[in-house]
This record gives structure tokens, C-alpha cells and sequence, in this order.
């Protein structure tokens, strides 16, 4: 038998590969995406009043003249270097303004996912255990009005009664605006841990229950009722007979031989939910002011601010790409059957 | 006869559907003595699983409920015992394999941490010493190069290869009774026989009952030592393999026997019991097997006959057998048989 680790290597390095031809399609179709939609950047910096002598000129300048694929061609090379471009607006380079912005939303998303992860495969065992008792029923009924309620609603409450009604949590932003960090890394929880200072580190996880919460109800909800499923459906399989004829007790046969098979199915669910929380946090970042990239591609779209849009859009799938790469790597390590 | 393991004695199981209660099996009585096997025959549907399940009270429930009977293993009713002491009987003393091995082991472990959690649940031992006896067992049932085969995951081997490492997860904790639920079933002919003979061998050298459950007439010919024949939810017959293969009693162990195909004679087209399997239900009337039976006469369907005893110590649930029918009836079938040309 080859070694284990010789094979997870090459399985890593086959899935990277598979990569490319996916990045490189993301790539064109952020680009296609943004140049097929009307509106005239150059305008948009000129203001109405321009010139068309002065568009025109500053059209000539910025590239926009040159044909589509010369145009492709100049942006692949500039993203290889690392050069996300311009920020219209700020005239900042892109790739120096994002990160903390990527930082914020990532952040935001990992808490959301741990909530959902956790409270939701846990509801889902236990109602599969349970099922047909009063726990299944409750969870479900949760776990559908979970998924039913909107985010923005759900937001909005949260924040009325935990934050203005009962004032034990924050309703808005990363953190005291009076009392800034001394970011580091961007990732608010980390760079208060690096600095020590666990006050704080208190301070700004209260900031992210709330939006975590909102974030992660869905995806939550959607977890629980797969789990549920996936679960009960392995409770009827041979081997998990076979395990209870070898005299195993239930808290064995639930989570080490029943879970490990039933988390294949949630395993998927868990990928494709943390990339729809990437670029669903939009509406979330919004109301609880958290400055993440969905705020920062919100903004830039209502200023035609066409290299940040492109950049955040690429940055969103590129995440979401490999999030789900850490999703196919996972399988692997559950799942010695899988093959690639 | 040496000590009896198993008794179970007017084992019903029932199962609790939507559409009301099911009988899956009726007063079920079998007797298992130490390092005897016996075989439980009859169709699909006829109760043989619902039997072994029973006895490890594996039976899913709901629906699935024991109602009434004794199950006595060494002296011990299992019927109403708690799921904690199952759990030490299961797996240690009584211990199961089943039809499918393909599917009957957790794909996602290996063999040798399936094993070694056998073994570690019921003996106080450490993992190495699980694995060195989990080795030891995968040579005693014949696996190659058991000593790298224990780190591979069940995909990697073949059915009967998967059926001879269910065989030895469950001989590892030394089980006085082993339930075989068709092992052989889902393998092909070659190496059912093997099975066959490894547990065979496994039963002469640990002493170890077997509980074989099949539809094969062909595997109780090949290894068990008593027979018994079940129909509908009931036993019908029982005796030793010679004597119920060579002479069967009972109607339905006739036709069984009869529709079991022949190397030598010119039979034009193979027999067949005419008509099917009766849908379980509360509280029939009348022979279970009448409507199927050439033999069947008004008695059969207005009462429920009982287990008669045939003479040389076996018995038959036939109204042939009933003293009062008188010997006219015995005859009338004997010579009936006799005209088919048995």
C-alpha cells in the first residue's frame, strides 16, 4: 500500500492543477461582466460635463480603446503580478486598500460558519437520535423558520431587542470606533490575541455575535435538516447493524460510525453555504456597518467604480474556489474511497 | 445430547405498521445445543431473520417488538433483557454475520480499527495486543498477508474476502453461539464453499453452535446438523438434516425438497410449489400452508394445527400427524405421493 501521505500529496497537487482552468474562467468572466455593462468609466471620472474630446482622450489613456482580448491580455498580466489595479475613487492601488476589507468579511464568515457548523450538525444528530420526539420536531420547526425568515428581518431584530432593548450586545461595527485597534493582520480577533490585550479581544467578539447570528441562520437551518437526513439514512445502513451486533454502545455508533459517513453530504453543504455567506453578506455588512468586501463592491458599483468591482468579485469567487478546494481535500481525508 | 446454549420458546415478534400489527413470527420454538449447527430453512419472508434478529434484539423497533416467548441462552431469558446487558451479550457471547458483505462494514475505517473496537469493548485489552489477536483471527480465517490487510479500508477487498473478515470480527471474542443470516448468499458458488467449510472448521475447532439461517438446501446439506423448516411466520418441521432431506414430513418440506433440481433422472420441467407466500396477519384461521398444499383437506382450513410429534423424537405442524385423524389420512397421502412419483 502506497503511503498516506504520498497520496493526500498527490491528490493536493492534481486538485491544484484542476485549479487553473477554473481561475483562469473566473477571470474572464469578471472581465466580460464588467465590460458588457453600460456605462462609460471615463464619463464616470469626467463628471457629466465633460469634453467628448477630454473622455475621449482619457479613454485613449486608461486602455479602453485597445481591442477586448489586448485588454483581457494587460489584466491577466497585471493580476499575476499582483496588480488588482486602480481604485477610480480613491486612486489608491486596489491590492493595498482590500485586505482589510477581505480581512473583515472572512473574519465575519468564519464565526458565521462555526455557528452554523456547530448548532446545526449538532441539532441534526440529536434530532436523527431523537427522532419523532419532541427535540426532532422543535429543531425542525427551528430549523424551518430559520431558513424561511429573511436576513435583513432577522438583522433588524437582533438588533432591536439584543442591542436597544436589552443593550447586552453592540448593533454595529468591528469595534469601539472611539478606541481603535492597532491592526496587524486585519483579523480583529487575532490582532488583539497578538497584542495581548484580552479586554479587547471580549469587545470585539461581542461585536460579531450578532451579525455571525444573522449570517449564519441559513446556513445554519440548512445544515441541521441535511444532517438530520443524511444521518437517518445512515442509521438504516448494514455496517451500522454490524456495529450494534459487535455490542457497541449508541454514543459510538452515532458519532464515530454513523457521523463520519453522514458528514460526506453536509461536507458539501458546508462548502457551497460558506461561499454563498461570502458573497451573501452584502445585505448583513450593510446593516450592522461592518466594513467587509461586500460593503466595498456595494459601494464601488454605485460609484462605476469598474477596477474595485472586477477585483472584488474576483476576490469573492477566488475564496469561494478554494474553500471548496479545502472541501474536496476534506472528502479525502473522510472518504479513502474517493478517487480523482 | 450435550447442554443445550440456546432455547427460545414461543417466540413472537410483531411488527407495529400503520396498517395495524403484523405477525411477523408465531410462537417460535428452537433449541441450539453446544457446538451443534443448525439451519433454520423457508422462504423469503417466512420469518428466518426476523428469528436471529430477535435473539440479538436487533429488530428494528418501531415496529419491531418481541410480544411474547422466552429466549434462554446458558439459563438466561434475553427477552425482556435491558439494552446494557445486551450489549455485553452481543458481539461476545452471541454474535452475528450476515448476508451482505459487501455493505456490512463501515467503508470509511479500516478493517484492522473495526476489529480492534470488537475486541476492545468487550476484553480488557490494550490496542496492540487488539491488533495482535485481530491478525491472529484474520489468519485463522484464511486472509492473506492479514498483517497488511488489516490497515486497508473494506473497498479494497473482495465479497468473500469482506465475509471472511465479518467471520473473524466475530469469532474474536470467543462466542458461544454464532447467527449466520444467509452468509453466503450475495457470493458466488466457489467461494460459498468456502465459507461454508471455514466455518465449518471454525465450529469443530472453538466449539462454537451456529445458528445458519438460509434458503439454501444445498448449504444444509453441506454443514448443519439439525434442520429446522419454517412457513409463514412458523416452524413447521424439525429433525436432523438426513432426516428431513431424506424424509421429509411436512407438506411444504416435501415440495421444498421435490423442487430442488436433479443431476441424474429426466424430469421434464422442475417443480414448483404452486402460489405464494401468505401476507402475515393477526389472528388466521386454518393452516398457514393449506391453500398451497395438494394434501389439504376441510380440518386444515377452519383450524390451526400444532406441532405433532411424527415419531423418532421429530415433529410436524400437519394434521396428517394428529393422532385422532387416524393413520387413514397418513396413508392416503404416503400413497398419493406415491402415484406423483416421488
Amino acid at each position: 500500500m502506497e503511503d498516506w501521505g504520498d497520496v493526500m500529496f498527490a491528490y493536493i497537487m492534481r486538485r491544484l492543477l484542476m485549479l487553473i482552468p477554473v481561475l483562469l474562467g473566473m477571470t474572464l468572466i469578471t472581465f466580460s461582466i464588467v465590460h458588457l455593462i453600460p456605462g462609460n468609466p471615463a464619463q464616470v471620472i469626467l463628471g457629466e460635463t465633460a469634453s467628448a474630446q477630454a473622455i475621449a482622450d482619457l479613454e485613449e489613456n486608461m486602455g479602453l480603446t485597445e481591442p477586448y482580448f489586448v485588454q483581457y491580455g494587460i489584466y491577466l498580466t497585471d493580476l499575476l503580478q499582483g496588480d488588482l489595479g486602480t481604485s477610480l475613487r480613491s486612486k489608491s492601488a486596489i491590492s493595498s486598500e482590500i485586505w482589510p476589507y477581505i480581512a473583515a468579511t472572512f473574519e465575519l464568515t468564519v464565526f458565521a460558519m462555526l455557528f452554523a457548523i456547530f448548532i446545526g450538525v449538532n441539532a441534526g444528530i440529536i434530532s436523527a437520535w431523537k427522532q419523532n420526539t419532541w427535540f426532532d420536531y422543535l429543531a425542525m420547526l427551528i430549523a424551518l423558520i430559520g431558513v424561511s425568515m429573511p436576513v435583513f428581518w432577522l438583522a433588524l431584530m437582533e438588533q432591536w431587542v439584543f442591542a436597544q432593548e436589552l443593550g447586552w450586545l453592540p448593533a454595529y461595527g468591528r469595534q469601539e470606533s472611539r478606541d481603535p485597534i492597532a491592526a496587524i493582520t486585519h483579523f480583529y480577533v487575532l490582532d488583539s490575541l497578538i497584542h495581548l490585550d484580552f479586554d479587547r479581544t471580549v469587545t470585539i467578539l461581542k461585536h460579531l455575535v450578532l451579525p455571525s447570528i444573522a449570517l449564519g441562520t441559513i446556513p445554519m437551518a440548512i445544515i441541521a435538516r441535511m444532517t438530520r437526513s443524511s444521518m437517518l439514512e445512515v442509521m438504516k445502513s448494514d455496517y451500522i447493524r454490524t456495529v450494534r451486533a459487535k455490542g457497541s454502545g449508541q454514543f459510538l455508533i452515532i458519532y464515530k460510525h454513523a457521523l463520519k459517513n453522514a458528514m460526506i453530504p453536509v461536507l458539501t453543504v458546508i462548502g457551497l453555504q460558506a461561499g454563498v455567506l461570502l458573497g451573501g453578506a452584502i445585505l448583513t455588512e450593510t446593516i450592522f456597518s461592518w466594513p467587509g468586501i461586500g460593503r466595498y463592491v456595494y459601494e464601488a458599483i454605485s460609484y462605476r467604480d469598474y477596477p474595485v468591482i472586477q477585483s472584488g468579485i474576483l476576490v469573492i469567487a477566488f475564496i469561494f474556489v478554494m474553500i471548496n478546494l479545502i472541501v474536496d481535500i476534506l472528502y479525502k481525508k473522510i472518504d479513502p474511497r474517493i478517487k480523482y | 445430547m450435550s447442554e443445550i446454549v440456546l432455547e427460545i420458546k414461543d417466540l413472537s415478534t410483531h411488527f407495529f405498521t400503520d396498517r395495524g400489527e403484523v405477525p411477523a413470527i408465531e410462537q417460535v420454538s428452537i433449541r441450539v445445543h453446544k457446538g451443534e449447527v443448525v439451519g433454520i430453512v423457508g422462504e423469503s419472508g417466512c420469518g428466518k431473520s426476523v428469528t436471529s434478529l430477535s435473539i440479538m434484539q436487533l429488530v428494528p423497533s418501531p415496529p419491531g417488538k418481541i410480544v411474547s416467548g422466552e429466549i434462554n441462552f446458558k439459563g438466561e431469558d434475553l427477552a425482556p433483557a435491558s439494552e446494557k446487558r445486551m450489549k455485553k451479550i452481543r458481539g461476545n457471547e452471541i454474535s452475528m454475520i450476515f448476508q451482505e458483505p459487501m455493505t456490512s462494514l463501515n467503508p470509511l475505517f479500516t478493517i484492522g480499527n473495526q476489529m480492534i473496537e470488537a475486541l476492545r469493548i468487550h476484553q480488557k485489552v490494550s490496542k496492540k495486543e487488539a491488533r495482535e489477536k485481530s491478525i491472529e483471527m484474520l489468519k485463522l480465517v484464511g486472509i492473506p498477508r492479514a498483517e497488511s490487510i488489516i490497515d486497508e479500508y473494506p473497498h479494497q477487498l473482495s465479497g468473500g474476502m469482506r465475509q471472511r473478515v465479518m467471520i473473524a470480527m466475530s469469532m474474536s471474542c470467543n462466542p458461544e453461539l454464532l447467527i449466520a443470516d444467509e452468509p453466503t448468499t450475495a457470493l458466488d458458488v466457489t467461494i460459498q464453499a468456502q465459507i461454508l467449510e471455514l466455518m465449518r472448521k471454525l465450529n469443530k475447532e472453538k466449539d462454537t453452535a451456529i445458528l445458519l439461517i438460509t434458503h439454501d438446501l444445498g448449504v444444509v446439506a453441506d454443514i448443519c446438523d439439525r434442520v429446522i423448516v419454517m412457513y409463514s411466520g412458523q416452524v413447521v418441521e424439525e429433525g436432523t438434516k438426513r432426516e428431513v432431506l431424506k424424509d421429509p414430513k411436512h407438506p411444504y418440506s416435501k415440495g421444498l425438497i421435490r423442487s430442488i433440481p436433479k443431476l441424474h433422472g429426466r424430469e421434464e420441467k422442475l417443480y414448483s410449489i404452486p402460489g405464494t407466500v401468505p401476507k402475515p396477519k393477526m389472528d388466521r384461521i386454518g393452516c398457514r400452508f393449506a391453500p398451497r398444499c395438494e394434501f389439504a383437506f376441510e380440518r386444515c382450513f377452519k383450524e390451526n394445527p400444532g406441532l405433532y410429534p411424527t415419531g423418532d423424537g421429530r415433529s410436524s405442524r400437519c394434521f396428517l400427524y394428529d393422532k385422532s385423524e387416524g393413520d387413514k389420512k397418513i396413508n392416503a397421502a404416503t400413497n398419493k405421493e406415491a402415484t406423483i412419483g416421488g
